[in-house]
Parts: structure tokens; C-alpha cells; sequence
């Protein structure tokens, strides 16, 4: 980042409101279709500002993300301003108030980091702008021909309205000091909770990595996990599910607070590990750990796994909200998001470790050379190490469990 | 009428309008969901499909019992710590101790206190390590429900502390307004003991004045989201904490269904409210008889016991609370049993300097801009009362208080749609004037009892030695109002401080303040750079406090009488 002194931060921050004053009121600017040409949207991203709705919660990310805006603004002349959710759907809830209001195009959000169910969701309700993600010219290092999880989002295809971002494998981790073996399946993960009663949990559904973990327990559990593919109409989702309810009513009694509390998060999850309170724990960061032993939350005795039998996996994505202010400055920055160089970083086990979507075989060997990392960290999941990727059930499927869940432990207290 | 006269007559006028448009835009912004209206999500049609959802929410009926129980119990009790310590102690040593350290107190924000409090009290917390291995045994932390206990003790505990504080304050401002002094000499020349006379003689006078605020922090527990995340149960939360989650979820149509939950969420709180006054009614009722029966010493150890011990209690988890989180920010790597981080580090706070200032910021230029409306409609209102010689209306006294009785959740998403609507820019002035919402009440609530009880003749002094009333105002009365409107500044500083959906809705998030920063890392799993944002939210108003006790002393120095 450009080392400005925080004295100027504080006077600029001081000045802006002033400054905000004085131009409330003008007139919206008058909004022209984007060019096709993407010199000429790069042209026209000059001198705008982004801001770019995403999670704040980690620190590791935040520092990745400020390090983009610096660069963004040395090459592009385009500023970044990254506005720190605790929740996407703060961002949600502003599309549809400005949507409803017919503010459609002076929009308060221009980039939004956005999980597949909220994606959907916002799909179906016309809240996106796109398609876009074949205009950024970086796409083609993702090869989304032959990798077509960079184009579907929950089984959905994302038809072009949202950019791969980063790539994301339910992994889970344990303390070697207290699991000599951990369960390297659903099964097996219920005889390890009954020997080490309180020590294993999941975050509270709806939570996304909550609903995860049912997923994936209903994937080992069913007897013909094709049916998952398909939406639940015409098949008779009670018996389907039958064995995940079975697993889970065995499950809670061992759970952290027999099941009668939830942690609200995966981040709360990992601070229950660094706290002892747990000895196992999951994540969608196959790097977390590692990286969460380096920030010393969690202990240094950490160690990573993949189930036997694979786990979920996915691609996270970045979209545009359909009345963005600064579409052009958006592009530029997905763009940018899918460079060699910012991927390369974002991988970098010391920055985020967040895994790469691009292709390596589409990239120079100058390019590759910056994704070899000679770290060895015990935390962390050899690559070669990673299991089988299983693909994510249709959405009805999350949203029957859910719905079952809600049923059946909502009202536990 | 003057300028002058004129322009502070308009005050009260200007203030209610300020405060009734955003509250009742805000509640019509979600009663047209509730009822199936939001073209942008496909509703299109008046239904009462969202209230049958509602219905059948499963959990629906523990949610609104926990609201009603917490919001109840932890009124009730700090109210109870409140009466218990000023009764047994008004005027002691340990009185001016609380006294001094009363301040510092109200500066802890909500979140940052039930933070603390959760790391204090947590399997893994302070107070489990401080007795681990040695005297527990436990070498992995225990697996006890505490906190997010399912009867929501370690919600009620958590609201204690702060109420506490605040009823503290607000009765103090009261007490001189009462007469408690000379109620008190009365009742202990008639051979009263302390905790008699002053539950006996003065209590009767002291409780309609702080009703305001009684009711204010009924209103507050029973509809808080902060507290009840981080200390409530989870399974199910209280109907609060669900409104919010279900605003969140990523099923868009739930969004119906939450509005409802909202305008329920009104419907609680009015009724804690109603039950509160009921129990008020039968309590002056049934006590009638206790008041005249000449008992004169009639559990007074015990209620000194309880007063000291509850009122040390709560200092103390405040204070370990804050402790704790102090730790925390200078931890490395802080395993279970340690209690004691070790190494330390400050590379925490190091990495927090780097991003601190602009949130620093912001922080300071909202709150001091919030701030500055409210004390100045405040004082315009306050001397417009003077100029007519009457109090307010009730009922305008009422809207006042509109902000702190109308639970956030209830109507700041209905804000944002009429801010949208209107085409405000989401900014800076949105904010400050959402932040200015909060803190105009607790403005309000410093300031009146000092403000009404300056004695009018130095008015009439004035007036008689030829000064218009313009000058009086600007040059007896401002100077001699000098400290308390420091202090109501400093509190309503204190609000703006800890608000944090006014500034994440308004602000359209694209400003950073100390507060979403904290709320947002702490949905994160860092507790260290958690305590250091939650630490600095508290050092700000700190600050606010000590300038409110120096700087009129200061600035006010060539007025006082050369010795």
C-alpha cells in the first residue's frame, strides 16, 4: 500500500463528510451503456470510486483486500473502498430498498463478495447486473470450459452475472495433542463424539458452513447420493433424509452443550478450537488453519484432513449489484481479482491462503512460478492431500434441510 | 418577541419533527412488508400470510417469553441494585467511590461489556482458568451452558451491569430535585435506619422522576440485539435476535415474515412496558399500609448486605470483564488453563494502528456532530420551557423518549427504504443525523432535571440589571449549566460511540467506525483485535467523560470569585 500518514487519513476523513454536504443534492448522473471495448471500460473506470460490499470479519482477508485497492488505484486510478460486512445480507437488504425506491442507477454498492445461496436469491429477484463475467479479459486463465464449477454456483449455472473469486473444500482440522485418530467419516465421527462427549459441534443452521455440514452428512448418508443432483420435487424428501435426522438426534446428545447451543459462525467455531473447548472442527478454507496457527488462534498442534469418502467443495464469486454507480470501476476490479498477480497473493499461505481459480497450464511459467510456495506448514493440507471434490446437492436440497432442522433442533433450549 | 425568543420557541416544534418523521417512516417502511407488501421482492398483493408464518415459527413462543423474562428480571434487578445501594449508602465513602467510577462505567458500550462478559464467564474464560488445573482439575475446559444459558441468566447479568450504571446516574441527577436530602434528615431524626428512611421517605419522591428512564431500559432489554447475540441462547434466541436473523437470511421471502416478527417485537416491548406500570400501580398499592406502619429498622443489615454486595458484584464482572478484554489484546498464542497470556505482544495494537485512524475518525466526527444537534435542540427545548414558564406536554415529553421506546429493529429497516425513497446519499449525513436520533433522548434525560431546577432569580437578577433575555441565556445561564451540559454531552458522545446498525443502515456501510469495526471482527473469529477495537470504543467516551469533568472548570476559570 502507498504510505499515506494516518494523520492525512484523519484529516481526509474529517474533510469528507464536510465535502459530502456541500454535493448532496446534485443531480444523479445520467447513466451511459458500457462500452464494448475493454480499454474503453478501463477508460471509464478512471477516477471512480468502488465500493466493494465484503465480510469483515477476518483480518487476513481485509489486509488482502486493502492490498488490492492500493494496487488498483497505482494501476487503474481506480479507488477501492472496501465497506466491512458482518453479514452479506446488510448488502441484500440495500439493493432491495434502493430497487424499491427506483433508484436503478445510482446504487450505494458496486462489487459485492456474495455466497451462492444469496446469489440465487439475488438472481431470481433481477438484483444483478450482467451478464459481465465473459467481458473481463482475465476469465480465460480460469478456463471455464473445462472447469465448469467457475461458472455454476450451488448446481446453478451463474450464466455470467458473477466473477470465480476463489476456490473453497470443506476440510477439517484437529488438535494432535488430544485426537489421535480422528473420524475420517460421518460414522465414524459419531462413535469419536461418543468417546469425546463436548468436543465436536457445528455452527448453527442457517449458517452456511452449518447447512454444510448437513449436506455433507446427508451425502454419506443416503444410500444413492445421484438423487441429490436433482430438485427435490418427485422424490420423497422425509424418507430420503430419514437417516440424516437418525444421525443427527444420536449426534447431539455428544455435541459441544449437548446440542442445546450453537456457535453462530464458522469463525466462532475455530475461536471455540483456539479456546480448548473443542478438539475438532471444519472449515471451507482448506488454508485456515494453517493460517490461523500463524496468527496464533489456534494451537499449534493443529493438523488438517479430508474425509475418506471427499467432501464438499466449491468456488466463491464476486457480483454486481444491478444498479451499481460504477459498473466500469467493478469490471476493472473483478478483472484485477483474476489476475495472476492478485491470485497468485491470495494463495500466498502468509497473506490469506485463500486457493486459486485459475488454470495453470493457461498461465507463463514466470506467472506459475509465483504459485510455488515452498511452505511446509503442519497445519496445513498437503495439496496432494486433498480429497475427492463432491459436487454440492440442488439448492432445494439445502433448503428442505433447512427447513427440517429449523423443525426438529430449533426450539431445543 | 425577539430573534432570540423566536427562534427557541421553534426548538421544541423542530425537535419533534426530527424525531416523529424517522420513527414513523421507518415503522410504515415495515408495516407494508408485514402485510405482503414489497413490490422489489414480488409482494404485490395484501396478505396476512406473513403473520401465519410467524405463527408457526417453530420456538415462536420461547422467543417471546426469554424477551419478555430478560427484558423484565434485568429491569427489575438493576432497578432493585440501584435503590438497595443509594439507600443504604447515599452520601458514604463508598458512594463518592461509586460515584467517580461511575462514568468510566457508562462509557462501556454494550457489545464491549458482553463481550467481556462472555470471556469472563465462558467454560474457557477467565474465571474458569484463574481456578484450572489447581482447584478444578480441569485440564480441557469443562462443558457447562454458560453463558447462552436457555433461560437467559447470562443475558439478564450482562444488562444488569450496564442498566446499572445508567439508573445510577439518572437518580442522582434526580435526588437533589426530590429533596432527598432533607426527606432523608426528617426520617432519621423520626429514628429511621438509613435503608428505612430513604425507601420510606424519599424513594416515593425519587421513583416518578427516573420512571422515564426505567421505562427506557425496559424498552432496551427486552428489544436488544447486540447483548442477546453474544450472551442469549441460540436455540432459540430472543425474538430480536431472530427479527435480525431472519432480515439476514439468504431466502429473501423470509423477509416478510421478519417485518412481522418486528412489528411484534413492538407489540413485547409495549407489553413488558404494560406490565411494568401494572406491577407499578399494585405495588404503591399494596405498599400504602408498609409505608405508614412505623417499622423503623426492618431488614435493615440485610438490604445494606445486599446493596454493597450486588453493587461490588457488578463493579467487579464489570470491571474483570473489561480486564479480560485488556488480556486479550495483548495475547499471543493463550491456551487453555493459562491465566495469564504469556508471551505478550503488541503487535495486536500494532496492526490495529494501521487501519485505526479513519474509523477513529469518523467515530469522532459523527459523534461530535450528533452530539452538537442534540445538545443544542436539547437546551432550545429546555429553555423554550423556561421562556413559557411550563414543562413540556407528557405527551411531547413522550416523543422525546420515542427513539429509546420504539425498539432500532423495528424501524431502522423502514429508515433505509425512505432514505432511499427520498434519494438521501447514503453518508456521512444520514448517519450523523441517525446517530443524533439515539442520542437526543439520552441528551435529554442528562440535561432536564439540572436544567429545571436552576433557580429562576438569577434570571430575574439579570433582567432587573437591564439584560435582554438573549444575554441572560448566553451569559448567566450557559455558564452556570456549564458542567452538566458537559456531562449530558459526554453521555450523548457515549451513544453515538456505541451505535451500530443507525450507522451501518445510513451510513450505506461505506463508513468505517470504531463500532462496526469491532461488531464485524467480531463475527470473525479473532477475540485479540476484537478487544482491541472494543477497547478503543471505550477509551473515546472515556475521554468525553474526563473533558466533561475538566473542561468547563477550565474554560470557566476567570469566572470564579478571586479568592
Amino acid at each position: 500500500m502507498p504510505s499515506r500518514s494516518p494523520l492525512r487519513h484523519a484529516a481526509h476523513a474529517l474533510l469528507a463528510p464536510l465535502l459530502a454536504l456541500t454535493t448532496l443534492g446534485t443531480a444523479m448522473a445520467e447513466e451511459a451503456p458500457l462500452p464494448e471495448d475493454w480499454a474503453d471500460i478501463e477508460a471509464l473506470a478512471r477516477g471512480q470510486t468502488v465500493y466493494w460490499n465484503a465480510w469483515g470479519g477476518d483480518a487476513a482477508t481485509n489486509r488482502y483486500i486493502d492490498w488490492a485497492a492500493g494496487r488498483l488505484a497505482e494501476q487503474f486510478g481506480v479507488e477501492v473502498v472496501h465497506v466491512k460486512l458482518d453479514d452479506t445480507a446488510a448488502a441484500v437488504s440495500r439493493v432491495i430498498a434502493e430497487k424499491s425506491a427506483g433508484n436503478v442507477d445510482d446504487g450505494a454498492i458496486d462489487l459485492v463478495w456474495i455466497n451462492g445461496e444469496n446469489f440465487a436469491a439475488m438472481k431470481r429477484h433481477d438484483l444483478l447486473f450482467g451478464p459481465f463475467a465473459s467481458r473481463l479479459p482475465n476469465l480465460a486463465l480460469t478456463a471455464p470450459d473445462e472447469h465448469p464449477e467457475v461458472r455454476t454456483d450451488f448446481t446453478l449455472p451463474t450464466d455470467g452475472f458473477e466473477a470465480p473469486w476463489g476456490k473453497a473444500q470443506l476440510t477439517f482440522y484437529y488438535d494432535a495433542d488430544r485426537v489421535e485418530a480422528p473420524p475420517g467419516g460421518m460414522i465414524e465421527l459419531l462413535d469419536w463424539a461418543q468417546t469425546h462427549p463436548g468436543r465436536f459441534t457445528y455452527p448453527l443452521v442457517p449458517d452456511f458452513l452449518g447447512s454444510t455440514f448437513l449436506k455433507q452428512a446427508l451425502i454419506e448418508l443416503v444410500e444413492d447420493p445421484s438423487v441429490l443432483a436433482e430438485p427435490t420435487d418427485g422424490h420423497d424428501v422425509e424418507a430420503l433424509t430419514a437417516p440424516l435426522w437418525e444421525f443427527l438426534d444420536a449426534l447431539h446428545p455428544y455435541l459441544w452443550r449437548r446440542g442445546r447451543d450453537f456457535p453462530a459462525s464458522g469463525p466462532q467455531l475455530k475461536r471455540l478450537m483456539g479456546d480448548g473447548e473443542l478438539s475438532l472442527a471444519f472449515t471451507f478454507n482448506p488454508s485456515e488453519p494453517a493460517a490461523a496457527v500463524a496468527a496464533r488462534q489456534l494451537p499449534p498442534s493443529t493438523r488438517s484432513y479430508v474425509l475418506d469418502g471427499g467432501t464438499l467443495g466449491n468456488v466463491h464469486f464476486v457480483a454486481i449489484p444491478f444498479n451499481a454507480a460504477h459498473k466500469a470501476g467493478a469490471l476493472v476490479l473483478a478483472n484485477f481479482l483474476l489476475s495472476p498477480e492478485a491470485q497468485a497473493r491470495k494463495q500466498d499461505i502468509d497473506i490469506w491462503g485463500d486457493p486459486t481459480v485459475l488454470d495453470m497450464t493457461k498461465l507463463t511459467s514466470e506467472q506459475r512460478a509465483a504459485f510455488d510456495s515452498e511452505d511446509d506448514h503442519p497445519a496445513r493440507l498437503p495439496p496432494d492431500a486433498m480429497g475427492k471434490l463432491l459436487p454440492e446437492p440442488h439448492p432445494s436440497w439445502m433448503e428442505a434441510l433447512e427447513a427440517g432442522w429449523r423443525e426438529r433442533y430449533a426450539d431445543d433450549g | 418577541m425577539t430573534l432570540f425568543e423566536t427562534t427557541v420557541r421553534l426548538v421544541p416544534r423542530l425537535t419533534l419533527l426530527l424525531l416523529i418523521v424517522p420513527v414513523a417512516a421507518g415503522l410504515a417502511g415495515v408495516v407494508a412488508p408485514a402485510f405482503g407488501w414489497l413490490p422489489a421482492l414480488g409482494g404485490e398483493r395484501w396478505t396476512l400470510a406473513p403473520w401465519r408464518a410467524l405463527a408457526q415459527a417453530p420456538g415462536l413462543p420461547d422467543m417471546l417469553r426469554l424477551s419478555l423474562v430478560t427484558g423484565l428480571a434485568s429491569s427489575l434487578a438493576a432497578l432493585a441494585i440501584v435503590v438497595l445501594f443509594l439507600g443504604a449508602f447515599l452520601d458514604s465513602r463508598l458512594f463518592h467511590l461509586v460515584r467517580r467510577l461511575l462514568s468510566p462505567l457508562l462509557a462501556v458500550p454494550h457489545a464491549a461489556a458482553a463481550i467481556g462478559l462472555a470471556f469472563l464467564l465462558a467454560p474457557s474464560g477467565l474465571a474458569s482458568r484463574l481456578i484450572s488445573p489447581w482447584a478444578s482439575g480441569w485440564t480441557q475446559p469443562p462443558d457447562y451452558l454458560f453463558p447462552g444459558d436457555p433461560a437467559g441468566l447470562a443475558l439478564i447479568a450482562g444488562l444488569v451491569l450496564k442498566e446499572v450504571p445508567f439508573l445510577l446516574l439518572m437518580s442522582l441527577a434526580a435526588l437533589p430535585q426530590c429533596q432527598a436530602a432533607e426527606r432523608l434528615q426528617v426520617a432519621r431524626a423520626l429514628g429511621y435506619g438509613r435503608l428505612n428512611a430513604f425507601t420510606k421517605a424519599v424513594l416515593p419522591g425519587l421513583y416518578p422522576l427516573i420512571r422515564l428512564p426505567v421505562y427506557a431500559v425496559i424498552a432496551f432489554a427486552t428489544s436488544t440485539v447486540e447483548v442477546a447475540m453474544i450472551l442469549g441462547p441460540s436455540t432459540p434466541p430472543t425474538l430480536a435476535v431472530t427479527v435480525v436473523r431472519w432480515l439476514g437470511d439468504p431466502d429473501l421471502a423470509l423477509r416478510f415474515q421478519a417485518s412481522a416478527a418486528a412489528l411484534l417485537q413492538l407489540g413485547v416491548t409495549a407489553l413488558a412496558l404494560l406490565m411494568w406500570w401494572l406491577t407499578e400501580r399494585l405495588v404503591a398499592w399494596l405498599a400504602a399500609g408498609w409505608l405508614e406502619n412505623g417499622q423503623r429498622r426492618r431488614g435493615e443489615r440485610l438490604g445494606r448486605g445486599f446493596g454493597a454486595g450486588l453493587t461490588g458484584l457488578a463493579i467487579l464482572l464489570l470491571g474483570a470483564s473489561l480486564a479480560g478484554l485488556a488480556l486479550w489484546s495483548l495475547a499471543a498464542w493463550w491456551p487453555f488453563p493459562a491465566a495469564w497470556p504469556s508471551p505478550m505482544t503488541l503487535d495486536t495494537w500494532r496492526a490495529a494502528a494501521d487501519t485505526a485512524p479513519r474509523p477513529l475518525a469518523h467515530t469522532a466526527s459523527l459523534g461530535l456532530a450528533a452530539t452538537l444537534l442534540a445538545v443544542a435542540l436539547t437546551i432550545g427545548c429546555l429553555e423554550a420551557e423556561t421562556l413559557r414558564r411550563r414543562a413540556l406536554r407528557p405527551g411531547t415529553q413522550l416523543i422525546l423518549y420515542l427513539p429509546l421506546l420504539v425498539p432500532p429493529v423495528a424501524f431502522l429497516y423502514g429508515l433505509v427504504q425512505l432514505q432511499a425513497q427520498l434519494g438521501l446519499t447514503p453518508g456521512w449525513p444520514a448517519a450523523a443525523l441517525g446517530h443524533s436520533l439515539f442520542v437526543l433522548p439520552y441528551v435529554f434525560l442528562s440535561l432536564a432535571e439540572s436544567y429545571r431546577r436552576l433557580d429562576p432569580r438569577w434570571g430575574q437578577v439579570a433582567a432587573a440589571l437591564g439584560a435582554s433575555r438573549a444575554r441572560t441565556f448566553w451569559r448567566v445561564r450557559l455558564p452556570m449549566l456549564a458542567s452538566p451540559i458537559a456531562v449530558a454531552a459526554a453521555v450523548g458522545f457515549a451513544v453515538s460511540v456505541g451505535q451500530y446498525l443507525p450507522t451501518l443502515l445510513l451510513g450505506g456501510g461505506r463508513l468505517a467506525t470504531l463500532t462496526t469495526e469491532a461488531v464485524s471482527l467480531a463475527s470473525g473469529g479473532d477475540r485479540r483485535l476484537t478487544a482491541v477495537y472494543a477497547l478503543g470504543q471505550l477509551a473515546l467516551p472515556a475521554l468525553g467523560f474526563a473533558l466533561a469533568g475538566g473542561l468547563p472548570r477550565l474554560l470557566l476559570r476567570h469566572r470564579r470569585p478571586s479568592p
